[in-house]
């Protein structure tokens, strides 16, 4: 099985060769996004093997890694590692596939592809830490390449500069994280690591970088200001890949960290930074979500406020192992992979439906669309089932997730901890509010792009896509029907992973095809309310046609007081029906005001003045001024004395490499005597 | 092997006598005796080197001592003083830092090289560890000469000395594979013709050989 992943990794990276070589070749796009296609399937597959039919025991030595003995790289596949190759396979394989249908995009941004996924499978099949950091810097920067791959406007280019320093400042972490580890382990592979768990200061110096690190790839509140930008920069089953795989990934690294190779016996408090970082960020990127204007940067707000919820899943697991409720800890970790699975699809479908609609109505901007349900009924379709698990609707798979994760949340006051249960039930609130406020913006963004008037004339002339890229749409909507209607199969698949992060006595938190919490105390059965929702549809339905008198009367519709568009607009007048600013206002003017720095000036003139008002709403991310400025801020001012050193003659450069060497060998004697 | 044995005792004699040479460069006041200095500095390499050979069965490191000889301790002396000669330059060495100082300096760079080397190779072969202490030092004391000394062809003395110190330290450690030194010897070469043509452009434009009259001009040409 090993031995399959490897060659599935060798044959992308042969792929990203063979992109070099073909260039501009016509078919070169067909070959590249093939094999990336067949390559998922690939990875599926062996994780669904190995999950449901045993994983293989030791690890696969490669004939590369660092220097010296007993640090060849190693491969392996636990539960873990199986659970999110699998979420990897199948958002790479919608990916590959939506990529196949849509226009080509720029020779350039074609090798990179393999490459990005290569680096996220090496990454969660790693079982040294130098494999895996590999892995992670592979993704980072094949990941950069995409996103910059449309360098030719400017926002693009900053997208793709910021993104560098957020993967930069994620390595600059997860190195130092991992080396902590090292040095009390004694070597790089897990088991090593995981016989040495750290104490004291390094313990806590591990959580730190391991959460700002991950926790920079992910997009956790406050790192998380690369996401609206370079989601809507790279091409659309690029940003799916993004925001469904990459970042799961990081989040792999921060469980495989913190609740695998840090022991078992790490205290219960370590749960409370990973519960407010996720609530905070579940929250900010849900409330984010209902203010922005276009598709995708809606959508990268929220996978923010999603990946926020499964680090308070994460957060719970740790607590709860920590006061030994061990059927608790596998509440929430079975809460944290099922979502990040049910995420991972929803979220490509929803990226891919943005980048279907950009294709079809020539837009992102929710402004410029409208009423394309006429136009593209199959997108819509997609976008209808992607949105309702979004806005965790039952019985999609969303709401299978979040119940559970809202389960484990309540039940956050077992920990005897007085300060635990406070945080429990604030973080509680948020996620309950964070999950409201994503409902509003997915009705939101449904209703800006598919329902209503059209708001362009390029949103008139929309067609629906072509069959494959209709085929990879609907793919990943049947898989989120699927994972909804049948959460417990997908945990009972999970045990392996549960049994990694809770322990290993832990049991998936299901029952048959239920979902079950605490000691059997509450169940969902998704099929019961799938049944009932059907039986309920078709009594109505059926008594419509019992009650009606037969003939089908078609008038005109009610339209909600608009006056009807005079024959000069087709469109009707644009102010007349709810823009995105519109739907955001109340949001906006509740909270926006003391989270997001929402501002409103309204300039009216003086009467008989016959130039026209003017309102304006903006809202700025916190995280720019308050985090990045300041930092721009010091990097200027480094810069700035690291330039005094130019002015240095040759004896004083000389002289200044010559006193580090002097003081480097000081500090050797030092170190030796001492 | 070790202290009062004849392969010790006369391998330790030969890098002492490069250090102390390495403390002759750094007090001369003329140019011409930096130069006899270096080139008396290369034959005692080239001794080192021999001895070395004999003592290890290493018919490779002849060679080596061969190259030290023909290059450290004839051409470039040889190649230093025509260049002073053409340049018809000024003879007394022109120093940015007092010699008292530097010697000071010295003692002080030495005294870091063996608290190093000596704790970190505990328990390796003894004519290895003293070597490498007595390398350090003078490779540690051709870098003092380079930023002390404001005349180029001073420059290129430091560095051919620190490069000196390198060879003692290769030539010491059983095994070393005779393509290091060659490489190490060509390289050396190289930096010389590069340094000679540099010296010569620095003269013709600023008819002197001091490396403080080029500071003004960094970053022309752009």
């Amino acid at each position: 099985m090993l031995t399959g992943l490897l060659l599935c990794i060798l044959l992308l990276g042969l792929l990203a060769l063979a992109a070099v070589g073909l260039g501009r070749h016509p078919l070169a796009g067909r070959v590249v996004h093939g094999g990336c296609l067949a390559i998922s399937l690939g990875f599926a597959g062996l994780a669904l093997a190995g999950l449901g039919l045993g994983l293989p025991e030791a690890p696969l030595a490669l004939p590369i890694g660092l220097p010296g003995a007993g640090a060849a790289s190693l491969l392996a596949l636990d539960g873990l590692s199986a659970w999110f190759l699998l979420l990897l396979g199948v958002t790479g394989a919608c990916a590959s596939l939506y990529a196949l249908g849509a226009p080509a995009g720029p020779p350039r941004s074609l090798p990179p592809f393999p490459l990005f996924l290569a680096g996220m499978a090496i990454c969660l099949a790693a079982a040294d830490a130098f494999t895996l950091l590999l892995g992670f810097e592979l993704m980072s920067l094949a990941s950069w390449a995409l996103v910059a791959a449309d360098h030719a406007e400017a926002e693009n280019r900053a997208a793709a500069r910021r993104y560098l320093m957020f993967a930069a400042l994620a390595g600059a972490c997860l190195v130092p994280a991992f080396g902590l580890l090292a040095a009390g382990a004694g070597g790089l592979d897990f088991t090593a690591l995981r016989a040495a768990p750290p104490e004291g200061w390094r313990a806590a110096a591990v959580l730190a970088l391991a959460l700002a690190g991950a926790g920079a790839k992910a997009g956790l509140v406050p790192l998380h200001a690369w996401l609206p930008l370079a989601h809507p920069a790279a091409p659309s089953h690029v940003s799916a890949l993004m925001s469904g795989a990459m970042t799961k990934v990081a989040l792999y690294v921060l469980a495989r960290l913190l609740l695998d190779l840090c022991g078992p016996l790490q205290p219960a408090w370590w749960g409370v930074p990973l519960l407010a970082a996720g609530a905070c960020s579940a929250l900010f990127g849900a409330l984010r979500a209902n203010m922005e204007g276009d598709t995708k940067v809606l959508l990268a707000c929220s996978t923010i406020e999603n990946i926020g919820f499964i680090t308070v899943a994460l957060g719970l697991v740790l607590a709860f192992r920590g006061a030994d409720l061990g059927p608790l800890a596998a509440l929430a970790a079975g809460a944290a992979l099922l979502h990040a699975l049910n995420h991972g699809v929803f979220k490509t479908l929803l990226f891919l439906v943005a980048g279907a609609v950009a294709h079809g109505a020539g837009s992102r901007k929710l402004d410029r669309l409208g009423g394309l349900i006429h136009a593209m009924p199959v997108t819509a379709l997609a976008a209808l089932v992607g949105m309702a698990a979004a806005a965790s609707l039952p019985p999609l798979s969303g709401f299978a997730s979040e119940w559970l994760l809202l389960e484990a949340l309540l039940a956050g006051w077992r920990v005897g901890d007085i300060g635990f249960q406070v945080v429990a039930a604030a973080a509680t609130a948020l996620v309950a509010m964070a999950a409201a406020l994503a409902a509003a913006a997915m009705l939101r963004c449904f209703g800006l792009v598919f329902l209503g008037r059209i708001r362009s004339p390029r949103a008139a002339g929309a067609e629906e896509v072509p069959r494959l890229e209709r085929l990879s749409l609907l793919l990943p909507a049947g898989l989120t029907v699927l994972l909804g209607l049948f959460p417990a199969a997908m945990l009972g698949l999970a045990a392996p992973a549960i049994a990694v992060l809770a322990g290993p006595a832990a049991l998936p938190p299901a029952r048959g095809l239920a979902l079950t919490a605490g000691e059997g105390a509450s169940t969902y059965l998704p099929l019961a309310v799938a049944g009932l929702l059907v039986a309920s549809l078709v009594t109505v339905w059926f008594l419509v046609r019992r009650r009606s008198t037969g003939a089908t009367l078609r008038g005109p519709v009610w339209n909600c007081g608009f006056i009807d568009p005079p024959p000069w607009l087709p469109f009707g007048d644009p102010l007349s029906q709810p823009g995105a600013a519109g739907m955001a206002q109340p949001l906006r003017r509740m909270l926006g005001g003391s989270l997001l720095g929402a501002t409103e000036t309204v300039l009216m003139r003086a009467p008989g003045d016959p130039r026209p008002g003017h309102y304006a709403a903006q809202a700025a991310d916190p995280s720019e001024a308050g985090l990045l400025a300041p930092l721009a801020r010091l990097r200027d001012s480094v810069a700035g004395r690291a330039e005094r050193l130019r002015e240095l003659t040759i004896r004083g450069c000389l002289g200044l490499s010559f006193g580090t060497l002097v003081g480097l060998l000081a500090l050797l004697a030092w170190l030796e005597g001492g | 092997m070790s202290f009062g044995q004849l392969p010790y005792d006369v391998a330790h004699l030969f890098g002492g006598a490069m250090l102390l040479l390495s403390f002759m460069l750094l007090y001369q006041r003329r140019v011409t005796a930096v130069i006899n200095g270096l080139a008396i500095q290369g034959a005692i390499l080239a001794c080192a080197a021999g001895w070395q050979g004999w003592v290890q069965g290493a018919p490779q490191l002849y060679l080596t001592a061969l190259i030290a000889l023909a290059a450290k301790a004839v051409l470039i002396p040889l190649a230093l003083r025509v260049l002073i000669r053409r340049l018809a330059m000024d003879r007394t060495v022109d120093t940015a830092m007092g010699i008292g100082p530097s010697l000071i300096a010295g003692v002080a760079l030495v005294a870091l090289a063996i608290l190093v080397v000596l704790p970190i190779t505990a328990g390796v072969r003894a004519i290895a560890r003293e070597d490498l202490a007595l390398a350090l030092s003078v490779v540690l004391l051709g870098m003092l000469m380079m930023i002390t000394r404001r005349n180029a062809i001073l420059q290129v003395v430091g560095l051919m000395s620190m490069e000196n110190g390198l060879i003692l330290a290769a030539v010491g450690v059983a095994g070393m594979p005779l393509v290091v030194e060659l490489s190490t010897a060509a390289l050396v070469m190289v930096v010389l013709v590069v340094a000679g043509v540099f010296v010569f452009q620095i003269r013709e434009r600023f008819d002197s050989v001091d490396v403080s009259l080029l500071d003004p001009h960094r970053g022309e040409g752009r």
